[in-house]
């Protein structure tokens, strides 16, 4: 039997004890394709996976399964996202089987931001499941062989199955038990929440490796460069759960305006290259919002190109 | 209790605008004590409803009675013979008081005056907060005592989710984490082991996913 679990590059690079990479496109809020897929064509070469988000911020966009889908048939290996707000346990596992169907390889589960940040604030939400209850859920139906019901499925879903981990939200205390219990419940690897706290971060990863936890489970250090002191002050101050310390909007407000943006990739790359030292990490995922065309830039200035062949 | 609001003064006249009768029911349970449909709410609002039709020369007959319970044939059952000489009834009940009286009179028509909130606590004077979803099979037990269906805007079993901050949730700095809360409470019982325990997919089926729900007792069945 094979050592893998899943078709995964993503798998087989991090088994292989490279440091994977991962990076972000959000589908168009359209029908185009065109738009994804050269999102996605911005980035092939430069990364391992690359995760599709599931309407994030709670706003209406192309399905990820659709747009994972488009990203598949250029040959880009996507990482579906799926958030547990909108569908109850009966779509979720319908839209497992669908991504299998395509043999979509990557899965990352989130519970998702509440609707109320979204276009349809007054919609209902559904939360049947929680991002714990997914990854067991997809576990199972992988493992297993079985729905949730019980019956058995006819092909399984080869999965490789991610979780988020927000190292900076509170209470900080639960966060190295929080992500124990996500592996408990079959996370194999994790994304975590933008980085800017270096320090706070290394003491997330001390503790986590003090658990043991590093060990079983892929860890890749979220990144988002920052394009301007406006967008850290943003992060800072109105995006929920994020910890961008001061001496990140001193620095960029230390730049004239126009050269902000390369201050931005340039503190995204000193990250990385302190990252990679810190023991028990196995990659990047970074997050260049609406700004993928970066994303070669910051992975070769990372020395994390080329991609190694698995 | 259940928690209920007086519904806007507007919408309620244009809801009885077309009647000429009409009996204004509070009640002296929940709604008493979350000051918004009992004698003396009933009095307020039919004294308003009198006021704005007089204001229009507009003759109306705006009676007010306030019951021991709505949900309660027993009580409900004191209108019987007054109940012909009105065209519409203003409940000031909770959405269970409104149907059963509406159920019950099935030729007059029962309309709400309030709307039904939740199932809450008064927390503080003026203010009532959540506290139950009546979710029907209930998981304190796993979570210090505090509540995370009802009190988790994402009702997250394994929480927190990651939006929490400095013990406050993503959707509103004025509304408390329930996991914050939730983990407060079990390092005040010495129980932070609890945490990670894994809470199983839950059977939603006793919810309201179930369809409506009903309790039989056999015991206390006459």
């Amino acid at each position: 039997m094979s050592e893998y679990v899943s078709d995964s590059r993503l798998e087989r690079v991090l088994k292989a004890g490279h440091l994977g990479v991962t990076s972000e496109c959000g589908p168009p809020r359209g029908s185009d394709p065109e738009e994804i897929k050269k999102k996605g064509m911005l980035i092939k070469d430069y990364v391992d996976a690359v995760n599709v988000t599931d309407n994030q911020t709670a706003m209406t966009r192309m399905s990820s399964l659709a747009a994972c889908v488009h990203l598949k048939l250029l040959g880009i290996e996507p990482v579906l996202q799926m958030v547990t707000r909108d569908r109850n346990r009966v779509a979720l596992q319908s839209d497992i089987l669908g991504a299998a169907s395509f043999d979509i390889s990557n899965m990352l589960c989130l519970s998702g931001d509440h609707q109320s940040f979204g276009d349809c604030a007054q919609g209902q939400n559904v939360h049947d499941l929680d991002s714990m209850q997914l990854v067991q859920t997809v576990r199972y139906m992988r493992d297993e062989g079985k729905f949730l019901g019980g019956d058995d499925i006819k092909r399984p879903p080869r999965l490789f199955v991610g979780a988020a981990a927000n190292p900076f939200a509170d209470p900080f205390e639960i966060r190295v038990p929080r992500l124990a219990k996500k592996i408990a419940c079959g996370a194999e690897f994790i994304q975590t929440q933008c980085i800017y706290n270096i320090d706070k971060f290394k003491e997330w990863m001390r503790r986590a490796s003090d658990r043991g936890l590093t060990e079983k489970v892929f860890i890749m250090a979220g990144m988002t460069p920052m394009k301007s002191v406006g967008m850290a002050k943003y992060m800072k101050n109105k995006v929920p759960g994020m910890d961008v310390p001061d001496e990140i909007i001193q620095r960029l407000a230390g730049v004239e305006k126009k050269h902000q943006a390369q201050e931005g990739i340039q503190i995204c790359v000193e990250h990385i290259q302190e990252l990679k030292e810190v023991p028990g990490i196995a990659g990047f995922h970074i997050m260049a919002i609406e700004w993928e065309e970066k994303v070669p830039e910051i992975v070769e200035k990372s020395g994390l190109y080329p991609r190694p062949e698995v | 209790m259940i928690i209920a609001e007086k519904k806007p003064i507007e919408e309620i006249i244009r809801e009885v605008e077309a009647y000429d009768r009409i009996l204004v029911l509070g009640c002296n349970e929940c709604v008493t004590v979350c000051e918004a449909g009992g004698k003396k709410e009933v009095e307020v609002l039919a004294s308003v409803l009198r006021m704005n039709f007089m204001a229009q020369d507009r003759e109306k007959t705006i009676d007010e009675r306030t019951l021991e319970r709505q949900c309660d044939h027993e009580y409900l059952e004191e209108i019987r013979d007054v109940i012909d000489q009105y065209d519409a009834v203003i409940s000031l009940a909770c959405g269970v008081g409104v149907q059963f009286a509406a159920e019950k009179y099935m030729t007059t028509p029962v309309l709400p005056g309030v709307n039904t909130v939740c199932l809450g606590a008064n927390e503080d004077r003026g203010l009532w907060t959540e506290r139950c979803q009546a979710c029907g099979s209930c998981v304190l037990a796993r979570t210090g005592g505090i509540c995370p269906v009802s009190r988790c805007a994402k009702r997250v079993l394994n929480g927190p989710c990651g939006g929490s901050t400095n013990g406050k949730c993503e959707i509103s700095k004025d509304t408390d984490c329930a996991w914050q809360l939730i983990i407060d409470r079990l390092k005040a019982l010495g129980k932070m082991d609890d945490y990670e325990i894994v809470a199983p997919v839950k059977d939603w089926s006793t919810d309201r996913a179930g369809g409506p729900r009903t309790v039989t007792r056999e015991d206390v069945k006459i």
